[in-house]
Parts: C-alpha cells; sequence; structure tokens
C-alpha cells in the first residue's frame, strides 16, 4: 500500500477515508485534523489556558502531544485514582511524557482529595466502579481547572468514544443526554445573590474526528509510551461491548461509526436540545457550590456531594462501634 | 513466527509466510480493532509476514467511560 500524500511507503490504512498513509503524511494527516475540529467547532483559540486531562492511555497523551506541537499553551491534569498497579503505570506514563516533553503537569489524587479510591468507592456506593468513577472525575477535572483559572478543560474522547456513547443513547432512547451530547459543552455562570460565578469550565473534545485505531497509531509512531494494558474495572463494561459491536460495523462497511455520529450532531442533536420550557431551575450545590437542581424542599446537594456523603456514611457505619468496658459488680 | 497478543499478555506461534489479513483472520481478529506491529513500526493488511518475524497485535479499543 502507497501513502495517499507522497506514493512511499505507507504504514497504515485509514479505510472510512480510503487512503493509505506513510508516518510523516499520517502524522499530518492527525495534527490537521484537530486543527480542524479546534475550528468547526469553535473549541479554543491561541491565547487560552488549557487544561488537558491525561490518563497515561494512548488518547489524552496522543492528543496532548499534537496541542505541544501545535503550540498552545496546554498543562496536563492526571486523577490517581487509587486502582492498584494500573494506576501506578498510568502516572507514571504521564510523568514520563512530561519529561520528555518538557510539559506542564498537574498530578491530584482521590484519595487525597476525597478519602476514597475508585474500588473502595465503588463497595461502598454500591455502584458499577465506572460509574462512580466517572462522575469523580468529571467533578474533579472541573474543579482543578476552575481553581487553577484555566479556560478550557479538554478530554481526549474520540470518535469511537462518542459514537459508543451515542449508541448506548439511542438504544435506552435517553432523550436528555442525546440532547446534551456534543464536542463542546459552553460554561455555566451561576448568578445568585452577591453576582456571578464560574461554576462549570467550557468543555471540548478536540479527538471527535479521530478514530480510537488512529489515536494508537499517532502514539505508537510518536513514540509515546502509553500504558496498553486496560483498566483492571472494565470487566462487563457496556461500552465496551458497544464498541465491539460497532467495530464489526465499521469493518464490514468503512465509515459507518462517523457517518452515524456527524450524521446525529448534524440532523437530529438539535432536535434533542432541551426547549427553554423545560429548563429546570438551577442553583449551587449547599456542599461545594457546584451548579445543580434546584430542589422544593431542604438544601440542594449535587451528585457527586451525595455520593461523597454516602461513602463517608457507609464507612462510619460499617466501624466496629467504640467499646465500652462494662463495670465491674 | 512469534505473535504477541495483549491483555492478558500472551505469545502464541502461527507459521509463516503469510500477509497481515490471513494472520488475523486465523486468529479471528477483526482488524479494525488493533495494530499489527513489527520492530516498532505499523503493518498495513496487505504487508507479508516472514517465518522469523516477531509481530504484536495490539487491541485499540478501550472501555470504560473515558479519560
Ligand atoms: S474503566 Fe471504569 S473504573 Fe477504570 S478508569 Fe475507566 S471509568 Fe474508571
Ligand atoms: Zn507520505
Ligand atoms: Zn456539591
Amino acid at each position: 500500500m502507497k501513502c495517499k500524500v507522497c506514493r512511499q511507503h505507507a504504514v497504515i490504512d485509514v479505510r472510512r477515508h480510503n487512503a493509505g498513509f506513510c508516518r510523516t503524511h499520517f502524522l499530518d494527516h492527525i495534527s490537521n485534523q484537530v486543527v480542524r475540529t479546534i475550528k468547526e467547532f469553535k473549541m479554543f483559540g491561541p491565547d487560552d489556558r488549557l487544561l488537558v486531562a491525561v490518563s497515561g492511555g494512548k488518547d489524552s497523551l496522543a492528543l496532548w502531544d499534537v496541542l505541544v506541537d501545535l503550540g498552545y499553551d496546554v498543562t496536563g491534569f492526571y486523577l490517581d485514582l487509587g486502582i492498584g498497579g494500573y494506576s501506578t503505570r498510568s502516572k507514571d506514563a504521564c510523568i514520563r511524557y512530561a519529561d520528555g516533553k518538557g510539559a506542564k503537569l498537574i498530578v491530584r489524587n482521590l484519595r487525597d482529595e476525597h478519602g476514597y479510591t475508585v474500588p473502595e468507592l465503588s463497595k461502598l456506593a454500591r455502584r458499577a466502579p465506572c460509574s462512580g468513577c466517572g462522575l469523580n472525575k468529571r467533578y474533579e477535572f472541573n474543579r482543578a481547572a476552575l481553581e487553577e483559572g484555566f479556560d478550557i478543560l479538554i478530554t481526549g474522547h474520540n470518535l469511537d468514544d462518542e459514537v459508543a456513547t451515542l449508541f448506548g443513547n439511542v438504544l435506552h432512547w435517553n432523550t436528555d443526554m442525546l440532547g446534551r451530547q456534543a464536542p463542546v459543552l459552553q460554561e455555566r455562570i451561576l448568578t445568585a445573590g452577591h453576582g456571578a460565578q464560574k461554576v462549570m469550565v467550557k468543555k471540548v473534545k478536540p479527538l471527535v474526528k479521530i478514530a480510537e485505531r488512529e489515536t494508537a497509531a499517532y502514539a505508537l509512531l510518536k513514540g509515546i509510551d502509553y500504558v496498553v494494558e486496560e483498566c483492571p474495572m472494565v470487566e462487563g463494561n457496556t461500552q465496551h461491548k458497544y464498541k465491539e459491536a460497532l467495530t464489526l460495523l465499521e469493518e464490514a462497511s468503512p465509515g459507518t461509526k462517523s457517518q452515524m455520529y456527524f450524521g446525529f450532531l448534524k440532523k437530529a442533536a438539535p432536535r434533542f436540545a432541551a426547549a427553554p420550557e423545560d429548563d429546570v431551575e438551577l442553583t449551587a450545590c449547599a456542599g461545594c457550590g457546584a451548579v445543580t437542581i434546584e430542589v422544593e424542599t431542604g438544601e440542594p446537594m449535587c451528585s457527586f456531594c451525595k455520593m461523597k456523603a454516602l461513602a463517608h456514611r457507609r464507612r462510619a457505619d460499617s466501624l466496629p462501634a467504640p467499646s465500652i468496658r462494662k463495670p465491674r459488680t | 513466527m512469534r505473535v504477541r497478543l495483549r491483555n492478558p499478555d500472551r505469545t502464541v506461534e502461527v507459521s509463516g509466510p503469510r500477509d497481515v489479513s490471513m494472520l488475523l483472520q486465523e486468529l479471528q481478529i477483526v482488524p479494525e480493532a488493533v495494530l499489527v506491529i513489527r520492530n516498532a513500526t505499523l503493518l498495513t493488511r496487505d504487508e507479508t509476514l516472514n517465518e522469523d518475524d516477531e509481530v504484536e497485535v495490539r487491541p485499540v479499543l478501550s472501555g470504560g467511560s473515558g479519560p
């Protein structure tokens, strides 16, 4: 197979573009796709301070690399989830990359911040690991971005991630989620009592045009030493099953994934966007100030604070009660 | 040839020569779900593998709720 651009020997075939690429032109192709995505969806500009959430996996490290090479002011953010050796190896991969590239990295630890690891939280809250993990990551990424004064929060969600999420939302006719699934989520400002406060930073996904196989190829060809092993908690994760099913369709008919996702964005997403009259009253969480839904009675609590309180309550309940010595008779 | 598979890590022996698509077919692996790597570079489906090659078949689909 030959490179579409220079007719030299190709190292990768991108079947949905009906093209092969040599190393140089493949790396260019990925970088160009990211640039196009940033422009098309008005994600950010050259003066913005960017925070990219990195996991040590191929997608986030490849994205970080592309953005550094494009000259953006971008800092990595790694959240240690406490998933045994997997988290240690993931953190090491991020640190190794940052050191090698001379890139800025912020590391935080979920246990130091909130008193539990992802496996502990899953047991205490009696929820599937990925659901508790997802909620905590979203919360911590946003909090870190706000606290450290970043303009934009970037995640490495790729085409496969987005199309699998879309597929799941369609299978369950999760219309609320369909209304919110987009490559850009605008920042949220709460105006309450004394002035306005930013409670949610703008979130963007510059890899939505790029398939997972291509981010892996990019990382490999750039010599990025990413973590290939899977998180041990992923077993039985439905998102993974959707990806397998969609990849079978893609194999049979290249372009299926991108047709489904970009067709959705263009033709269907606007129909699911919340009508103004459906808009629920938003307010600040009494626990942490994050944005949440106004409640009729009692104090409003965001879903993160509810989960954290539940985990800490269950842990306290499970501790043996302090023994009281019986007075001798 | 020696073929390294991941998650979990293991090695299988496959006789050569044969091309990448045939190897994947024999291992019942969907080509879109993997990268095939030899000497730290990538191979397209039409590439030929020799008896004494060492290759890695690396899965690219990851699970979970994203990064
Ligand atoms: S697989 Fe699940 S538990 Fe593991 S990091 Fe991803 S979301 Fe978290
Ligand atoms: Zn070329
Ligand atoms: Zn809260």
